[in-house]
């Protein structure tokens, strides 16, 4: 199950990373815009924040690196 | 300047390798103490060719993530003291706001030779008292056999938490006392005021909330990342504004430094509260080293001295990066060998209670 998670969230990230190199041109423009569009790096940011994160946590997991468990 | 007029670098395969490595070090380094790794991130974009602006706001777009989602990991080990890193995360806001405009006013006035030597002196005086401060308490802890006992509450924080006169107070549960309101503004503006200048507001966040606040070591590292992500959200809309952030430099940072985030805070669970005060020490002297040999080379630029020859400069750079990076290489490097020792340690441990259950 956990294999399953990481698996799907490794996926997603691959995903997220290809689209933001696949649409390189277009990210550049939208981040030299400027004003309100502060949003799309800010957003974007929550968005790979979330499935990275969560796809790292699991990764060490995995490999059995893992938190101390307190008694 | 215009946004629109400044180059997005392309990226090369050795490019992004080089981010990638130095943000999974740099995220180990704050996921154990907090902060750290972005004052190495900033020199390297630009060594790489990327515009001093757009790698200052690159890099913050890349903090802020990367603090999250180290805080929610501290948050479940139990170490965020929240509402201390709220109080202070707003405070530093403020404090980054003026340390920009302090910056700016000195670029205008003295150009990029000073800007660099006013960054360069803040290091120096702030590592100087700060990072002394921390390597004589934890060489005190070392020398009186005193590294395994419970952190004892330094004198300053118990009249911190008693003093009545200071106006309103309020509970942290980390301190496990009332702190004044009035007390951590300053705290919280001299951190803001640091990540303006030097990009490492923890140098001054972390060890004040230890030892003037009286938070255990260990939750002060966690609530640090607290600051630094309100503080580094606030950058990267100030700089995303002006249409400075390159999206794809701070991914593919953040990319490596999540990994490194994570590894770091699994290994605080394994080590004891003065390792975090061995890792900064460490750290802190040998950013001061790297910052002090490259001060002449500033004013030699800006004339206050004999001038020194270009390729003396440039050696001199070049030892200052690489200080700078072992600094970084020997915080991840002392992390792993505890989380390694650690593991082993709990392992063995574990192996021994099994054993006796199976014997009883």
């Amino acid at each position: 199950m956990k294999r399953a998670k990481l698996f799907a969230f490794g996926v997603i990230v691959a995903g997220l990373y290809g689209a933001l190199f696949a649409f390189e041109t277009d990210v550049i423009r939208l981040c030299k815009q400027g004003g309100w569009y502060f949003l799309f790096p800010v957003g974007v940011a929550f968005v790979f924040s979330y499935f990275h994160g969560g796809f790292t946590g699991m990764f060490w997991d995995v490999l059995g690196v893992q938190a101390k468990k307190s008694k | 300047m215009d946004a629109s007029s400044l180059n997005f670098i392309d990226l090369t395969v050795g490019n992004v390798a080089f981010l990638l490595f130095v943000g999974f070090v740099g995220g180990m380094v704050s996921g154990f103490i907090g902060s750290g790794g972005a004052f190495v991130l900033t020199p390297a974009m630009m060594s790489m060719g990327v515009p001093g602006i757009v790698a200052v706001a690159s890099n913050i777009c890349h903090k802020f993530p990367k603090a999250l989602v180290a805080a929610i990991k501290r948050h479940k080990y139990g170490h965020v003291d929240l509402k201390v890193g709220i109080i202070l995360g707003l405070s530093a806001e403020l404090g980054m706001l003026y340390g920009a405009g302090v910056q700016q006013g000195i670029k205008t006035r003295l150009g990029d030779a000073g800007s660099n030597l006013y960054v360069s002196a803040a290091f120096v005086v702030v590592l100087a008292i700060v990072g002394t401060w921390v390597l004589v308490d934890a060489l005190s802890l070392y020398r009186r056999g005193a590294t395994d006992q419970e952190e004892k509450v330094t004198r300053l924080a118990r009249w911190v938490h008693n003093v009545q006169w200071l106006g309103p107070r309020f509970y942290s549960h980390g301190a496990k006392a009332h702190i004044p309101w009035l007390v951590t503004l300053p705290i919280g503006f001299a951190t803001g005021m640091l990540a303006a200048t030097i990009a490492v507001g923890g140098f001054v966040g972390v060890p004040a909330m230890h030892y003037v606040l009286g938070l255990p070591s260990m939750m002060a590292s966690a609530t640090e990342l607290v600051i630094a992500f309100i503080m580094g959200l606030g950058g990267t809309i100030k700089f995303g504004w002006g249409g400075y952030v390159d999206l794809r430099l701070a991914m593919v940072i953040l990319a490596g430094s999540l990994f490194g985030v994570q590894l770091g805070a699994i290994g605080t669970t394994y080590v004891k509260p003065f390792m975090v005060k061995v890792v900064m020490a460490s750290i802190m002297m040998l950013v001061l080293v790297s910052r002090a040999i490259i001060i002449p080379v500033y004013l030699s630029e800006l004339g206050w001295i004999e001038r020194i020859a270009d390729n003396t400069a440039a050696l001199l750079k070049q030892v200052s990066f690489s200080v700078m990076v072992a600094a970084l290489v020997v915080g991840a490097v002392i992390i792993l060998g505890s989380l390694i020792r650690g593991m082993r340690a709990h392992a063995s441990e574990q192996a021994t209670q099994a054993q006796d259950i199976c014997e009883d």
